[in-house]
């Protein structure tokens, strides 16, 4: 067995070990948002409305105060237990993105060249960015890691599926793949993708919870059951919208450099290639939330719904391109 | 188009007045409405519907809307002979979509309206809000809102020193930040971010020269394709491609003087037979009979001359043969490019035809596949097994008759035209599998000989001339982009306690103490709320340090 077989394997091995390690961080996650105290009053909210803490559970502005006699200062037991239970979660979360990590490591060591050369380890990287996303927004922003559950449910679920149907051995590229540019175009592509994959994940919350918001006690269903729990729509909103102004640069920066590359393999820089027009879309899609969210009207939900579309158009172009349409961008290393 | 209407959020009114709104502003009605005709009326109504936000973001999404049928229907300038197929599949709706430009949406009427609305939707807002933000940079940051108190951010710090040196120090703190600052009437304006606007309006800007240089480039661009076998060449001229496109203000005359010559070519592969490089080795000249340069081109790397590129698309083989009629007579080196059909094996169809075997002779066709590496699959069929050319064998079909290539009609260089066949116009004479150096007889005593074959390249020169600023403009838009997304434009105001204009919301003055009190705004976006904090911060270490002696 050679070594870059060994490699591989290993790899093989720590990409099953990380499904392990996101599964017992969603379970964690899953037992704080459980736990956690129902539908809170965000701190950005008592600072301005510092004279409101009434006992009535009256509006104040779009938030109910479900809870008003137990102050944040003095936790019960059961919040004292469901902040463990997401401390605990952050760590395994920490250790699965390190093993994740060390999964494309060994894939490209074992490879030679950066491991992004076909659909499983593209996926498997935009898992990685948006686990890291996650990561980022909730250690400076700790109201956040309620949306761990769901970022961590939809990552574990992605990469069993990602195993199981666009699973490809480490190897070799095409020739057309042989390229600087493939290291330029496909990091951007796929740091872009992460970004906006935590992000649709949080808007679709914020349209869970800013119906909550507004329905207030009388909330039924999902708006009800998950939307108490979220922490508040607004910061919702600024996560969501911060990823993508993170993410949008990137990915702009990205199919920028798809045409560079392709101007210097194909013979134009763009073409209307099936990949290249949904890249286009999704970039408009994008382009839009950032209008939308600047338009009065179109703040808030409507905004939302888009970054959800734009991470819809995102998908498609990944799975529905690669695998049904397949252009020119030929290289998903599946038959 | 983006974020005109982006106000300094949360912002209570009384310090937006001079943000720009984005809109063009309407005149105040009072002005001569009895002059104004309804059409101007309606004129003026429509501009503002056409270059308001809400408008442009339909548009985005109409343009996001317009380009799905482009990917999902087979598009004419991708592969004709997949709209072709389309065509046979649905013969009912097929003539309806085309009516319509569904097999071109890039350079469909519809298509194009769209993004021209945008466009002017585009220069509707920007030509405003540019002024707008000239003017901005001109003036001074705006006047201290009378009650500190009631912005977003808000801080009061007690001070010993006067108030003209608590001013005086809180100024050079901001200076230092980089705000700019003006005093005014015992207060601090200071502003800071007005990048951000720059960046907006210079990637709109720049989107507005990406588009122009587009179509630049649709204008007078041109790009043509020929299939060239090691050993031969071709010119730049459009009577030379096998196919070619052009823009519609380029004639032959415009194209500018290059001949190539293939002079060898080369494929290698990896021991898993994953395809490594393939390059080939040309010969060229900028000027007729001029001098002769050397260069590879390959996958990924392409000739660069004079504005001109020129790149190796593709490969595949051109099987040879000779032919001994029954009179003796030996022609020889005939040879084909056949098209792959498996990139994998590289198995290869296509036809040699034969129109010229002297007056009275039929035609001849050999129709078949090439097998660069063939084994025999039973039955007297053979597959290939390897793109690389090891063992070569030709399965062929010959046909005689009459070819019908004087017709006019332009025929298919890879097929037969099956019609004639049926028609009995071509007649099935013999059909045989050969490797190099076998023959095949046919009933007339012709002879047909398998003697090897030679590669070829797929070629293709393109001409853009605007292919420089479109990257130039793109990666202006990324540029003012990125400046747009990070910079927050934030307002800072600084007042001594008992001087503001209304001193009704003073708190109860400690004796011999003052306060400073300081005001923060930001515009929407990704905002850390620490940033004012930390301006305050500073301003109170920097008091506290130099307090008066
Ligand atoms: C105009 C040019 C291009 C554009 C707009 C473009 C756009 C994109 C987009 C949006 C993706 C990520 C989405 C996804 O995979 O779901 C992507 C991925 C990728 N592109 Fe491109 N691309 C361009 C040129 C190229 C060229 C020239 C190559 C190489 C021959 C290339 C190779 C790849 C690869 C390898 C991936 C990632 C692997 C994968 O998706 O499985 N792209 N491209």
């Amino acid at each position: 067995m050679s070594d870059a077989a060994s490699l591989a394997g290993l790899a093989d091995t720590l990409f099953s070990i990380t499904i392990l390690v996101y599964s017992l961080a969603t379970i964690a996650f899953a037992v704080e948002f459980a736990f956690s105290r129902e539908a809170t009053v965000s701190e950005r909210d008592k600072e301005r409305q510092p004279a409101r803490s009434g006992a009535s559970a009256e509006q104040i502005g779009q938030i109910q105060v479900l809870n008003p006699t137990r102050s944040e200062s003095e936790p019960t037991p059961r919040a004292q237990f469901a902040s463990r239970a997401g401390q605990l979660a952050m760590g395994i979360t920490l250790i699965g993105a390190f093993i994740h990590g060390t999964v494309l490591l060994l894939r490209g060591l074992a490879a030679e060249r950066i491991p992004l050369g076909n659909m499983f380890e593209h996926a498997t990287m935009v898992a990685f960015i948006g686990v890291a996303g996650f990561l980022f927004l909730a250690v400076r922003t700790p109201r956040l890691r309620r949306v761990g559950l769901f970022v961590l449910l939809a990552v574990t679920v992605g990469l069993v599926l990602n195993g199981l149907f666009l699973y490809a051995e480490s190897g070799p590229l095409v020739a057309a793949l042989r390229s600087r540019w493939l290291v330029v175009h496909v990091t951007t592509v796929t740091i872009g993708f992460g970004a906006f994959l935590t992000s649709g994940i949080v808007s679709a919350l914020y349209l869970v919870r800013s119906r909550f918001e507004e329905v207030g006690e009388g909330a039924v269903g999902l708006a009800s059951r998950i939307g108490r729990r979220l922490p508040d729509a607004a910061t919702l909103d600024r996560a969501a919208h911060r990823l993508v102004i993170f993410g949008f640069p990137i990915f702009t920066f990205a199919v920028i450099a798809g045409a560079v590359w392709a101007e210097s393999a194909w013979g134009r820089f763009w073409g209307w290639d099936p990949k290249e027009t949904w890249a286009f879309i999704s970039w408009i899609v994008y382009a839009a939330y950032l209008h939308a969210r600047a338009t009065a009207g179109w703040k808030g939900r409507a905004a939302a719904w888009i970054n959800v579309g734009g991470l819809a158009v995102m998908l498609f172009n990944l799975l529905f391109v690669n695998l049904i349409i397949a252009g020119l961008h030929s290289y998903a290393g599946i038959n | 188009m983006t974020t005109p209407t982006s106000s300094l959020s949360d912002a209570p009114s009384l310090v937006l007045d001079d943000v720009s709104e984005g809109q063009p502003r309407s005149t105040s009605p009072s002005d001569g409405p009895r002059l104004r005709t309804r059409v101007v009326r309606g004129a003026r109504g429509w501009w503002r519907w056409l270059t308001s936000m809400r408008t442009a973001l339909m548009l985005l999404f109409l343009l996001a809307l317009a380009a799905v049928p482009g990917s999902l229907l087979p598009q004419r300038p991708l592969s004709q002979t997949a709209v072709g197929q389309y065509f046979a599949d649905h013969p009912e709706l097929a003539p309806v979509l085309d009516r319509f430009g569904f097999f071109d949406v890039f350079a469909a009427p519809w298509f194009a309206a769209i993004y021209l609305l945008l466009f002017s939707s585009l220069i509707g807002c920007l030509v405003p809000r540019t002024w707008g933000h000239i003017r901005a940079l001109r003036a001074e940051p705006p006047r201290a809102p009378s009650r500190l108190s009631r912005l977003p951010r808000h801080a009061e710090i007690p001070i010993r020193n006067s108030a003209e040196q608590a001013l005086d120090i809180a100024e050079e703190e901001l200076r230092d930040l980089r705000y700019r600052v003006v005093r005014r009437d015992g207060a601090i304006s200071a502003e800071k971010g007005l990048l951000k606007e720059t960046g907006n309006i210079a990637f709109h800007l720049a989107l507005l020269g990406l588009l122009i240089s587009l179509a630049v480039g649709k204008l007078w661009g041109y790009e043509g394709s020929v299939l060239v076998q090691e050993g031969q060449g071709f010119c730049n001229t459009f009577q030379q491609y096998d196919t070619y496109s052009a823009g519609p203000l380029i004639d032959g005359a415009d194209l500018r003087p290059l001949c190539v010559d293939l002079e060898d070519f080369q494929a290698r592969y990896e021991p898993d037979l994953t395809p490594a490089s393939f390059t080939g080795d040309i010969t060229y000249s900028r000027t007729l009979g001029g001098a002769d340069e050397q260069a590879t081109i390959g996958i990924n790397s392409p000739l660069r001359v004079d504005g001109m590129r020129l790149y190796l698309t593709g490969r595949g083989f051109a099987p040879i043969f000779s032919v001994t009629l029954p009179d003796g007579t030996e022609l020889t080196d005939l040879s084909a490019p056949f098209l792959p059909t498996d990139p994998a094996t590289m198995l290869s169809e296509g036809v040699l035809k034969l129109p010229d075997l002297g007056a009275g002779r039929d035609q001849l066709a050999l129709e078949g596949v090439f097998l660069p590496t063939a084994q025999d699959a039973g039955g007297g069929l053979l597959t290939s097994v390897d793109p690389r050319p090891l063992d070569p064998a030709v399965a062929i079909v010959v046909y005689a008759g009459t070819l019908g290539l004087d017709s006019g009609i332009p025929q298919n260089v890879f097929t037969l035209d099956q019609e004639r066949i049926q028609r009995g116009q071509l007649d099935r004479v013999g059909s045989a599998n050969l490797r190099p150096g076998e023959s095949l007889e046919l009933p007339d005593g012709t002879s047909v000989t398998f003697t090897g074959f030679k590669e070829f390249a797929a070629l293709q020169l393109h001409r853009d001339p605007s292919q420089l600023s479109v990257l130039l403009t793109a990666l202006a838009m990324l540029a003012g982009l990125t400046a747009t997304l990070l910079v927050r434009r934030r307002r800072v105001f600084v007042r001594p306690g008992g001087m503001g204009a209304d001193g009704s919301d003073r708190r109860a003055m400690v004796p011999g103490s003052t306060m400073l009190e300081i005001g923060g705004l930001r515009q929407g976006g990704s905002t850390d709320p620490t940033e004012f904090e930390q301006v305050v911060q500073r301003i109170r270490t920097a008091l506290a340090d130099r307090k008066d002696p």
